[in-house]
Protein backbone atom coordinates (compact mmCIF):
# COMPACT_ATOMS: atom_id res chain seq x y z
CA UNK A 1 0.00 0.00 0.00
CA UNK A 2 2.55 2.85 1.08
CA UNK A 3 4.71 1.29 -1.64
CA UNK A 4 1.88 2.59 -3.93
CA UNK A 5 1.61 5.62 -2.59
CA UNK A 6 5.43 6.12 -2.75
CA UNK A 7 4.90 5.16 -6.91
CA UNK A 8 2.41 7.53 -7.70
CA UNK A 9 3.86 10.43 -5.34
CA UNK A 10 7.15 9.87 -7.39
CA UNK A 11 5.03 9.55 -10.67
CA UNK A 12 3.82 13.21 -9.55
CA UNK A 13 6.84 14.42 -8.92
CA UNK A 14 8.17 13.74 -12.02
CA UNK A 15 5.29 15.23 -13.73
CA UNK A 16 5.95 18.20 -11.82
CA UNK A 17 9.71 18.31 -12.54
CA UNK A 18 8.72 17.89 -16.33
CA UNK A 19 6.38 20.87 -16.14
CA UNK A 20 9.17 22.49 -14.38
CA UNK A 21 11.54 21.65 -17.48
CA UNK A 22 9.06 23.16 -20.15
CA UNK A 23 8.73 26.12 -18.27
CA UNK A 24 12.35 26.73 -18.09
CA UNK A 25 12.61 25.79 -21.83
CA UNK A 26 10.12 28.46 -22.58
CA UNK A 27 11.68 31.00 -20.84
CA UNK A 28 14.90 29.83 -22.98
CA UNK A 29 13.69 30.14 -25.97
CA UNK A 30 11.30 33.47 -25.47
CA UNK A 31 13.83 35.18 -22.76
CA UNK A 32 13.83 38.71 -24.14
CA UNK A 33 17.85 38.98 -24.02
CA UNK A 34 20.45 36.63 -23.98
CA UNK A 35 21.21 36.68 -19.86
CA UNK A 36 17.45 35.41 -19.74
CA UNK A 37 18.06 32.49 -22.37
CA UNK A 38 21.21 31.60 -20.13
CA UNK A 39 19.21 31.60 -16.99
CA UNK A 40 16.80 29.63 -18.44
CA UNK A 41 19.17 26.87 -19.36
CA UNK A 42 20.86 26.61 -16.05
CA UNK A 43 17.21 25.83 -14.59
CA UNK A 44 17.23 23.90 -17.33
CA UNK A 45 19.97 21.33 -16.26
CA UNK A 46 19.48 21.55 -12.76
CA UNK A 47 15.89 20.40 -13.32
CA UNK A 48 17.46 17.72 -15.51
CA UNK A 49 19.61 16.36 -12.70
CA UNK A 50 16.80 16.49 -9.94
CA UNK A 51 14.82 14.32 -13.23
CA UNK A 52 17.23 11.88 -12.70
CA UNK A 53 17.57 11.58 -9.10
CA UNK A 54 13.76 10.72 -9.36
CA UNK A 55 14.25 8.30 -11.74
CA UNK A 56 17.09 6.47 -9.37
CA UNK A 57 14.51 6.71 -6.94
CA UNK A 58 11.60 5.32 -9.09
CA UNK A 59 13.66 2.10 -10.42
CA UNK A 60 15.88 1.64 -7.24
CA UNK A 61 18.83 1.59 -9.37
CA UNK A 62 21.88 4.03 -8.40
CA UNK A 63 22.96 3.77 -11.88
CA UNK A 64 21.35 7.39 -12.51
CA UNK A 65 23.36 8.92 -9.61
CA UNK A 66 26.60 9.49 -11.74
CA UNK A 67 24.58 10.53 -14.73
CA UNK A 68 22.42 13.28 -12.27
CA UNK A 69 26.59 14.05 -11.19
CA UNK A 70 27.48 14.87 -14.98
CA UNK A 71 24.19 17.22 -15.80
CA UNK A 72 25.09 18.85 -12.28
CA UNK A 73 29.29 19.61 -13.62
CA UNK A 74 27.87 20.58 -17.60
CA UNK A 75 25.09 22.49 -15.80
CA UNK A 76 27.85 24.49 -14.13
CA UNK A 77 30.47 24.43 -17.03
CA UNK A 78 27.82 25.53 -19.58
CA UNK A 79 26.51 28.61 -17.59
CA UNK A 80 29.99 29.57 -16.39
CA UNK A 81 31.18 29.34 -19.73
CA UNK A 82 28.26 31.34 -21.30
CA UNK A 83 28.12 33.51 -18.44
CA UNK A 84 32.08 34.46 -19.54
CA UNK A 85 31.09 34.68 -23.23
CA UNK A 86 28.30 37.31 -22.46
CA UNK A 87 30.97 39.62 -20.31
CA UNK A 88 33.63 39.61 -22.96
CA UNK A 89 32.62 38.47 -26.18
CA UNK A 90 34.82 35.25 -25.81
CA UNK A 91 35.24 32.27 -23.45
CA UNK A 92 38.86 31.45 -23.59
CA UNK A 93 41.15 34.98 -23.41
CA UNK B 1 -9.48 3.65 -9.36
CA UNK B 2 -5.56 3.28 -8.86
CA UNK B 3 -4.64 0.02 -10.14
CA UNK B 4 -1.51 -1.72 -8.92
CA UNK B 5 2.13 -0.94 -10.84
CA UNK B 6 3.08 -4.41 -12.75
CA UNK B 7 7.08 -4.08 -11.83
CA UNK B 8 7.51 -2.03 -8.52
CA UNK B 9 11.06 -2.62 -7.32
CA UNK B 10 12.00 -5.23 -5.16
CA UNK B 11 13.46 -2.73 -2.81
CA UNK B 12 10.05 -0.46 -2.88
CA UNK B 13 8.07 -3.01 -1.30
CA UNK B 14 10.23 -3.92 0.90
CA UNK B 15 10.68 -0.35 2.46
CA UNK B 16 9.37 0.30 5.79
CA UNK B 17 5.53 2.28 5.79
CA UNK B 18 6.65 5.29 7.87
CA UNK B 19 10.15 5.27 4.84
CA UNK B 20 8.16 4.95 2.30
CA UNK B 21 5.65 7.81 3.27
CA UNK B 22 8.79 10.27 4.21
CA UNK B 23 10.94 9.79 1.39
CA UNK B 24 7.12 10.58 -1.27
CA UNK B 25 6.55 13.48 0.84
CA UNK B 26 10.40 14.44 0.15
CA UNK B 27 10.06 14.18 -2.90
CA UNK B 28 7.01 15.60 -3.53
CA UNK B 29 7.99 18.92 -1.84
CA UNK B 30 11.25 18.97 -3.81
CA UNK B 31 9.66 19.37 -6.83
CA UNK B 32 6.99 21.73 -5.49
CA UNK B 33 9.79 23.73 -5.01
CA UNK B 34 11.60 23.12 -8.32
CA UNK B 35 8.01 23.36 -10.05
CA UNK B 36 7.44 27.11 -8.22
CA UNK B 37 11.10 28.20 -8.79
CA UNK B 38 10.21 28.15 -12.48
CA UNK B 39 6.97 29.47 -12.85
CA UNK B 40 8.42 32.59 -11.13
CA UNK B 41 11.14 32.30 -13.77
CA UNK B 42 8.33 32.56 -16.33
CA UNK B 43 6.26 35.11 -14.97
CA UNK B 44 8.65 37.78 -13.21
CA UNK B 45 8.55 40.88 -15.02
CA UNK B 46 12.90 41.30 -15.51
CA UNK B 47 15.65 39.80 -15.24
CA UNK B 48 16.99 40.68 -12.19
CA UNK B 49 13.46 39.55 -10.62
CA UNK B 50 13.69 36.27 -12.80
CA UNK B 51 17.53 35.22 -11.43
CA UNK B 52 15.89 34.95 -7.87
CA UNK B 53 13.49 32.24 -8.67
CA UNK B 54 14.99 29.10 -9.47
CA UNK B 55 16.97 29.37 -6.79
CA UNK B 56 14.04 27.75 -4.96
CA UNK B 57 14.79 24.91 -7.17
CA UNK B 58 18.26 24.62 -6.82
CA UNK B 59 18.56 24.95 -2.64
CA UNK B 60 15.40 23.07 -1.37
CA UNK B 61 14.12 21.49 -4.00
CA UNK B 62 17.54 20.19 -4.98
CA UNK B 63 18.23 18.91 -1.02
CA UNK B 64 15.29 17.60 -0.09
CA UNK B 65 15.00 15.47 -3.89
CA UNK B 66 18.64 14.40 -2.12
CA UNK B 67 17.63 13.74 1.44
CA UNK B 68 14.49 11.75 -0.03
CA UNK B 69 17.17 9.70 -2.47
CA UNK B 70 19.82 9.00 0.66
CA UNK B 71 16.90 7.63 2.72
CA UNK B 72 15.22 5.46 0.53
CA UNK B 73 18.65 4.21 -0.60
CA UNK B 74 19.78 3.90 3.09
CA UNK B 75 16.61 2.26 4.16
CA UNK B 76 16.10 -0.44 1.07
CA UNK B 77 19.70 -1.44 0.69
CA UNK B 78 20.32 -1.96 4.63
CA UNK B 79 23.21 -0.14 4.77
CA UNK B 80 24.33 3.83 5.12
CA UNK B 81 24.59 5.41 1.22
CA UNK B 82 24.58 9.06 1.31
CA UNK B 83 27.16 9.79 -2.22
CA UNK B 84 24.15 12.50 -2.86
CA UNK B 85 25.78 14.70 -0.65
CA UNK B 86 28.27 14.99 -3.12
CA UNK B 87 25.77 16.65 -5.39
CA UNK B 88 24.35 18.43 -2.77
CA UNK B 89 27.35 20.04 -2.14
CA UNK B 90 28.54 20.98 -5.47
CA UNK B 91 25.21 22.21 -6.07
CA UNK B 92 25.14 24.17 -3.29
CA UNK B 93 28.95 25.56 -3.87
CA UNK B 94 28.08 26.50 -7.66
CA UNK B 95 25.04 28.07 -7.89
CA UNK B 96 25.76 31.50 -6.20
CA UNK B 97 28.98 31.31 -8.17
CA UNK B 98 27.40 31.10 -11.73
CA UNK B 99 24.42 33.46 -10.77
CA UNK B 100 27.34 35.73 -9.77
CA UNK B 101 29.06 35.88 -12.89
CA UNK B 102 25.85 35.92 -14.94
CA UNK B 103 24.44 38.86 -12.98
CA UNK B 104 27.40 40.24 -13.10
CA UNK B 105 27.72 40.17 -16.88
CA UNK B 106 24.02 40.97 -17.40
CA UNK B 107 24.81 44.51 -15.39
CA UNK B 108 28.02 44.87 -17.42
CA UNK B 109 26.01 44.54 -20.69
CA UNK B 110 23.12 47.18 -19.36
CA UNK B 111 25.30 49.39 -18.23
CA UNK B 112 26.75 49.29 -21.62
CA UNK B 113 23.91 49.95 -23.38
CA UNK B 114 23.05 53.27 -21.83
CA UNK B 115 19.73 55.50 -20.85
CA UNK B 116 17.57 53.07 -22.35
CA UNK B 117 18.64 50.38 -19.75
CA UNK B 118 17.56 52.63 -17.00
CA UNK B 119 13.67 51.98 -17.19
CA UNK B 120 14.07 48.20 -16.83
CA UNK B 121 11.78 47.32 -13.62
CA UNK B 122 13.52 45.42 -10.99
CA UNK B 123 17.32 46.73 -11.70
CA UNK B 124 19.18 47.59 -8.77
CA UNK B 125 19.37 51.40 -7.89
CA UNK B 126 23.25 52.30 -8.74
CA UNK B 127 21.75 51.22 -12.67
CA UNK B 128 19.48 53.84 -12.72
CA UNK B 129 22.45 56.34 -12.08
CA UNK B 130 24.49 57.44 -15.18
CA UNK B 131 26.96 54.77 -16.24
CA UNK B 132 30.13 57.38 -14.89
CA UNK B 133 28.76 57.67 -11.35
CA UNK B 134 28.14 53.76 -11.26
CA UNK B 135 31.54 52.73 -12.67
CA UNK B 136 32.73 54.30 -8.88
CA UNK B 137 30.92 52.26 -7.09
CA UNK B 138 32.01 49.88 -4.97
CA UNK B 139 30.07 47.15 -6.48
CA UNK B 140 31.61 47.32 -9.99
CA UNK B 141 33.77 44.11 -11.02
CA UNK B 142 37.20 44.33 -11.18
CA UNK B 143 38.64 44.41 -14.43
Amino acid sequence: MTANILYWSLIAAQAAIGIAMALAALRMLRGPRAQDRVLGLDALYVTAMLLMVTFGIRTGSTAYFEAALVIALLGFVATVALAKFLMRGEVIE
Amino acid sequence: MIDTPTALPAAMTALPPWAALLTALLVLAGAAFTLIGCIGLTRFQSFYQRVHAPTLGTSLGTILTLIASMLYFSLAGGRLVIHEILIAVFVTVTTPVTLVLLVRASRYRDLAEGPQATGIIGMPDDLTKPADTAESDETKPSA
